[in-house]
């Protein structure tokens, strides 16, 4: 966007929301809502602490154990139903129904399955990431150009390098799209996991923070939280930008 | 071989005993209640270009295709060297109308794909290919990506790529359909300089009847309908009369007449 021929770098508008909030907060209309200037002290205050360490790296573990399984897992799976009929048919329903579904009601089943562990929260992040994934990487083998198919088939393909070498190159675009959806659901799936299974990491932080009334605390976790989800969600829309020149020629 | 269709009004039979690097015979193809070809018989000369024409919709590219192995035919049989075609084989090489390469990778690993697929070592096969990246004119853009290139060298690519498996078949399929007017008059040339340099046999479906004619040893006609050859063409006289007489010699251009003669009925 351009304002009197500057062009504003991206996301400038967060600085006018940022603006805003601080106003609001010193206008006092609130507790619940101290000014950023504050939120962002407690941040710097608390970033250090072994409290907050050890939130943030059990969360990172739990949040990159379920994605990454839900990538390991999605991706082949969303390939084979874009690519089987037989296949896609018995699964899309489930696919389309764990999508739509309310997967925090199901977290109490989970913990029943799994314990209260870091496994049921991992588990949880997966459910919430996987989904999407599946969906995408089917959408994108759907799409493929048949003459690519063709040729690999015509060439001597085998199965494997067909799909190694065609299909997951093919549909990229899509996957990296349905990877970046996914990471963002996981950030969901990884806190509500830790709210609701084990009290642990950033989960616990809130319930602590919010259930003594510590706002600006409150806020500074969340604001970490954003940061850390934005960061990974624009690094896969940069990846994505990268492959996407062929998204359109395949 | 029996084949009364064919007309040799337009040069003396050739005596020898043609020996034949594809033989279909009796083939039969329908996609649901679309009947695309019934009962076709066509065999192809060893080492020469045979060209497939006709409007669209008579089953050429099926043809192709079931040639090719990429279809199999409801009935009817295709022969490679004397063996049933049951699939694609490493005798045959397929170009495609729309170049089918890989985006996302450079000219050389596209050129060396068929051979990567072959399971040919990276350093073997990638020497390969810029032998045949050299031949088709492509040197120079190794290291390019497809959408970086034009139409006519993105076909460049796709014919180095056949070329590179050393497949003795070439079946191309409408290979220069897709670039602009110039380019393909230049591909007709090199087209005809590639016949002569390697021994293969070339099948070339098109629906172009002045590129048929310029480019074939043999022409079948297809037409629609259902399909059937209606029938084979020698030209004889100008095959030897360089790239720039052909366009002049009188019997190109009756053979061209010839053959809009019969077409015509069939163009809506």
């Amino acid at each position: 966007m351009k304002v009197f021929g500057y062009r504003l770098p991206a996301m400038s508008s967060l600085i006018l929301w940022g603006i805003l909030w601080e106003v609001i907060g010193r206008l006092g209309v609130t507790f619940f809502l101290p000014p950023l200037s504050e939120v962002l002290g407690t941040l710097f205050a608390i970033i250090g602490t072994p409290v907050f360490v050890k939130a943030l790296s059990e969360t990172a573990y739990a949040f990159s154990m379920g994605v990454t399984a839900s990538i390991v897992i999605g991706i082949p799976v969303g390939i084979l139903m874009g690519k089987n009929r037989l296949l896609d048919e018995l699964l899309l329903p489930w696919v389309n129904i764990f999508l739509s579904a309310p997967l925090t009601a199901l977290v109490p089943v989970l913990m029943v399955l799994f314990g209260f562990g870091m496994r049921s929260i991992i588990i949880t992040t997966a459910l919430f990431a996987i989904w999407i994934i599946i969906l995408n990487s089917r959408a994108g083998v759907m799409q493929i150009n048949r003459s690519l198919v063709e040729m690999a088939h015509s060439f001597g393909a085998r199965p494997i390098d067909a799909l190694i070498k065609i299909y997951f190159w093919a549909a990229l675009p899509e996957i990296l799209g349905g990877v970046r959806i996914g990471v963002i659901r996981a950030v969901k799936g990884v806190i509500i996991g830790q709210l609701l299974i084990s009290i642990v990491g950033f989960g616990a932080l809130f319930e602590l923070y919010s259930s003594n009334f510590l706002m600006s605390h409150f806020w500074a976790v969340l604001v970490v939280l954003f940061a850390l989800a934005f960061t990974i969600a624009e690094f896969l829309g940069y990846l994505e930008r990268r492959v996407s020149y062929y998204a359109a020629k395949r | 071989m029996d084949m009364p269709q064919t007309k040799e009004e337009f040069g003396t039979p050739d005596t020898r005993e043609p020996d034949y690097a594809v033989r279909a015979s009796g083939i039969s193809k329908s996609y649901g209640d679309t009947e695309a070809l019934r009962n076709l018989s066509l065999d192809f000369p060893r080492g020469q270009l045979t060209s497939i024409l006709g409007p669209s919709g008579c089953g050429k590219t099926t043809l192709l295709k079931i040639i090719a192995g990429l279809l199999s035919p409801n009935s009817g049989e295709v022969e490679v060297n004397g063996k049933p075609v049951t699939g694609p084989g490493p005798d045959r090489a397929f170009v495609f109308q729309d170049f089918a390469l890989l985006p996302w990778a450079s000219v050389l690993r596209n050129v060396a794909f068929g051979l990567e697929l072959r399971r040919v070592a990276k350093s073997e096969r990638e020497g390969i290919a810029e032998k045949y990246i050299r031949d088709v004119g492509l040197t120079g853009f190794e290291n390019s990506y497809p959408h970086e290139l034009s139409g006519g060298m993105r076909q460049r690519v796709g014919l180095a790529r056949a070329l590179s498996v050393d497949a003795q078949v070439l079946l191309m399929d409408e290979p220069f359909s897709a670039v602009d007017e110039q380019t393909r008059r230049k591909f007709q040339e090199d087209l005809l300089s590639l016949v002569q340099q390697h021994n293969k046999t070339f099948i070339f479906v098109t629906h172009s009847i002045e590129e048929a004619v310029y480019v074939s040893d043999q022409v079948a006609i297809l037409l629609p309908r259902p399909s059937r050859v209606s029938e084979i063409i020698r030209p004889t006289s100008f095959r030897n009369k360089g790239t720039d007489g052909i366009r002049r010699d009188p019997e190109y251009l009756d053979i061209v007449d010839k053959i809009w003669e019969s077409l015509r009925n069939y163009v809506e």
